[in-house]
């Protein structure tokens, strides 16, 4: 692989921010190294606070480092930023959208300010419009449009210029899950078409949807990187839950399911009487062999569930605590 | 195209684009044209019988109008730092600034729709102060003056709000804030009162103040009544604010973030 493969390339990438006030710096990344070859979609997972919004603003040239270097498409984006700002769109937890005009204003003001001819910008509009499945919508002005709506309209906005490189910061945060997978489909759509991605998100079903390879960042750093079943091996794959009602069949419980344990021994809470086991990709076979067991070993349990493994469980795999406790600790120690 | 095209051209768009806001938006057109009617009518009506206003030709409609546009003209610019806040507590200007646009567009198209609204403001006040009574006795190239000076003196301010704006984004701050600096200025002023009325230690700041120059001058230029040091004072500090704020908005709207 050669440089010219390489849409986006940052190396040991810090950012501290000095507080204005007394407080002490926060050290938001703490060198940071990404690669992505052009063409593909780089996840960056991390919990609330991990940096990647940081990381973002960086690379579209709305925040200075503080140490390291970034390129995209070859260009350094503080040397060259106004190049950079050429090539890229960007989708941010806030929205570009305003609510007083109506959807294809929106569009046609961004294609204006890409320096398009009016009848240009028109019809890109139009057309997004259609892509997005928004043209019904088109003329209403966006302070009628549903969540899903607007999200879809800002991801618009920001492939007006058709940019090669695209940044969406957690683009389905806070949507419901049907806007949710209508969202993932046009992402994949964009994909398709051979934009570059980088893709911030809390969620590893997200990343492990949408993303070829999964950088995961915490505090400031990449603590683990690959691609999703690579991370997930190491996470041990789909977790079966249930609870026991009664306390005294517990030890028997956890007999009984010990040997389809993949990646660990069954986890055990006590005090709320739950049992987890990893069961590597075995998915709905070990469910069933678990009610079987449970039954035969005269178990009588609850709330029996197979779960993918959550942003928490590659934390508790990685790092040994889980994303929100990160967060927690972070704001007693604030 | 030259970068200067460019630059005229991203101002333009983002223009036309607040102005479309403003025109939607029924409480900015309130603030817009209803106020100011609403202000004229009032100081016109219940406090004019009470305010003695001699020497000026028609009395104290007269003496009011230029005092209003004034008053206007200063607390139009709350919208300027309002807008800006609020676009950058939501991000929309991080968006526009990751967009090759000329970087001092934001601003010079904040500047540019709020100047045509603060002219549809003045012409607003001019109209309804007609229809009760004002006259520009001075001829039309003064009331033209008038009316370049009065923009001047809101454009002015409004580059003061770009600051404002961008320095404590958030909308309820900007407001706040607004009230603190705007009403004693305006009302402690000569706008809708002769200063002579005034106690002693109110008059010495009422009279030396900026807006007391602007107003005054406005009023010369409306009535024909004598200018004295009033309109250099204005220019005065005009330029003065204008040095002073201009490159303090710019290098706030850099650290937007
Ligand atoms: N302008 C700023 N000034 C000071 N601290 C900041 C600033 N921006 C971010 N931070 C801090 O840097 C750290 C990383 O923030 P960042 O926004 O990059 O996280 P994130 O991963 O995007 O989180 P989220 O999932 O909540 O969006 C946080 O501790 C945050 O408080
Ligand atoms: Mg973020």
């Amino acid at each position: 692989m050669t440089s010219a493969d390489l849409a986006i390339v940052v190396e040991d990438l810090k950012k501290t921010f000095t507080a204005r006030r007394k407080s002490a710096p926060v050290e938001a990344l703490r060198g940071i190294d990404l690669a992505v070859n052009k063409g593909t979609v780089l996840g960056v997972l991390g919990p609330n606070g991990a940096g990647k919004t940081t990381a973002v603003r960086i690379l579209t040239t709305l925040l200075q480092p503080t140490s390291g270097r970034a390129f995209v498409q070859g260009r350094d984006v503080v040397k060259e930023a106004a190049k950079v700002r050429e090539l890229i769109g960007l989708t941010s937890q806030a929205t570009a959208i305003v609510d007083e005009l109506t959807g294809r204003e929106n569009l046609e003001m961004m294609g204006r300010l890409h320096h398009m001819p009016r009848a240009t910008a028109l019809a890109r509009a139009d057309e997004l419009l259609v892509q997005f499945d928004l043209a019904d919508a088109g003329d209403r002005t966006a302070k009628t449009y549903s969540g899903g709506m607007l999200r879809r309209l800002d991801l618009a906005a920001s492939l007006v210029s058709h940019p090669d490189v695209l940044f969406l910061d957690e683009p389905t945060t806070g949507l419901d899950p049907r806007s949710r997978l209508a969202m993932w489909e046009v992402i994949r759509a964009l994909v398709a078409s051979g934009t570059t991605l980088l893709l911030t998100t809390q969620y590893l079903d997200e990343a492990d949807e949408l993303a070829d390879e999964i950088a995961v960042i915490d505090h400031g750093l990449v603590i683990a990187a690959g691609t999703s079943d690579e991370l997930k091996g190491r996470v041990g794959g789909d977790i079966i839950e249930f609870t026991v009602p009664d306390r005294e069949q517990l030890a028997a419980a956890r007999r009984a399911v010990e040997s389809m344990a993949d990646g660990g021994p069954p986890v055990v809470d006590d005090a709320a009487g739950r049992v987890s086991v990893r069961v590597g990709s075995a998915g709905s076979e070990a469910l069933v062999e678990t009610v079987r067991r449970l039954d035969a070993a005269g178990v009588t349990s609850a709330g029996l569930a197979l779960r993918r493994p959550s942003l928490d469980d590659v934390f508790l795999a990685l790092t040994g605590h889980a994303a929100e406790q990160t967060e927690q600790s972070e704001e007693v120690a604030s | 195209m030259s970068s200067i095209a460019w630059a005229a051209s991203d101002t333009w768009v983002l223009t036309k684009r607040n102005l479309t806001i403003w025109a939607r938006v029924p409480a900015y057109l309130v603030f817009t044209v209803v106020q100011p009617t609403i202000f004229t009518l009032l100081f016109r009506y219940v406090f004019g019988g009470a305010i003695p206003t001699k020497g000026f030709p028609g009395g104290y409609v007269d003496y009011l109008l230029p005092g209003v546009i004034g008053q206007t003209a200063a607390f139009a610019t709350m919208g300027t730092a309002i807008a800006l806040a609020i676009e950058a507590q939501k991000g929309v200007i991080d968006r526009l600034r990751v967009m090759p646009i000329a970087r001092s567009a934001v601003l010079t198209g904040r500047l540019a729709a709020d100047g045509i609204r603060m002219l549809i403001t003045v012409l607003v006040i001019v109209g309804v102060g007609y229809a009760v009574g004002f006259r520009f006795h001075n001829g039309v190239g003064s009331a033209v003056a008038m009316i370049v000076l009065a923009e001047a003196f809101g454009l002015t301010l409004c580059v003061v709000s770009l600051f404002i704006g961008l320095a404590l984004r958030q909308e309820e701050a900007v407001q706040a804030f607004g009230m603190i600096w705007l009403f004693p200025l305006t009302f402690v002023s000569s706008a809708f009162v002769p200063v002579a009325t005034m106690p002693g230690w109110l008059r010495a700041f009422a009279v030396n103040q900026p807006i007391t120059h602007v107003i005054n001058a406005l009023r010369s230029l409306a009535l024909g009544t004598p200018m004295g040091d009033n309109l250099w004072l204005s220019l005065v500090w005009m330029l003065g604010a204008l040095a002073v704020f201009m490159p303090l908005a710019v290098r706030v709207y850099k650290r937007v973030s």
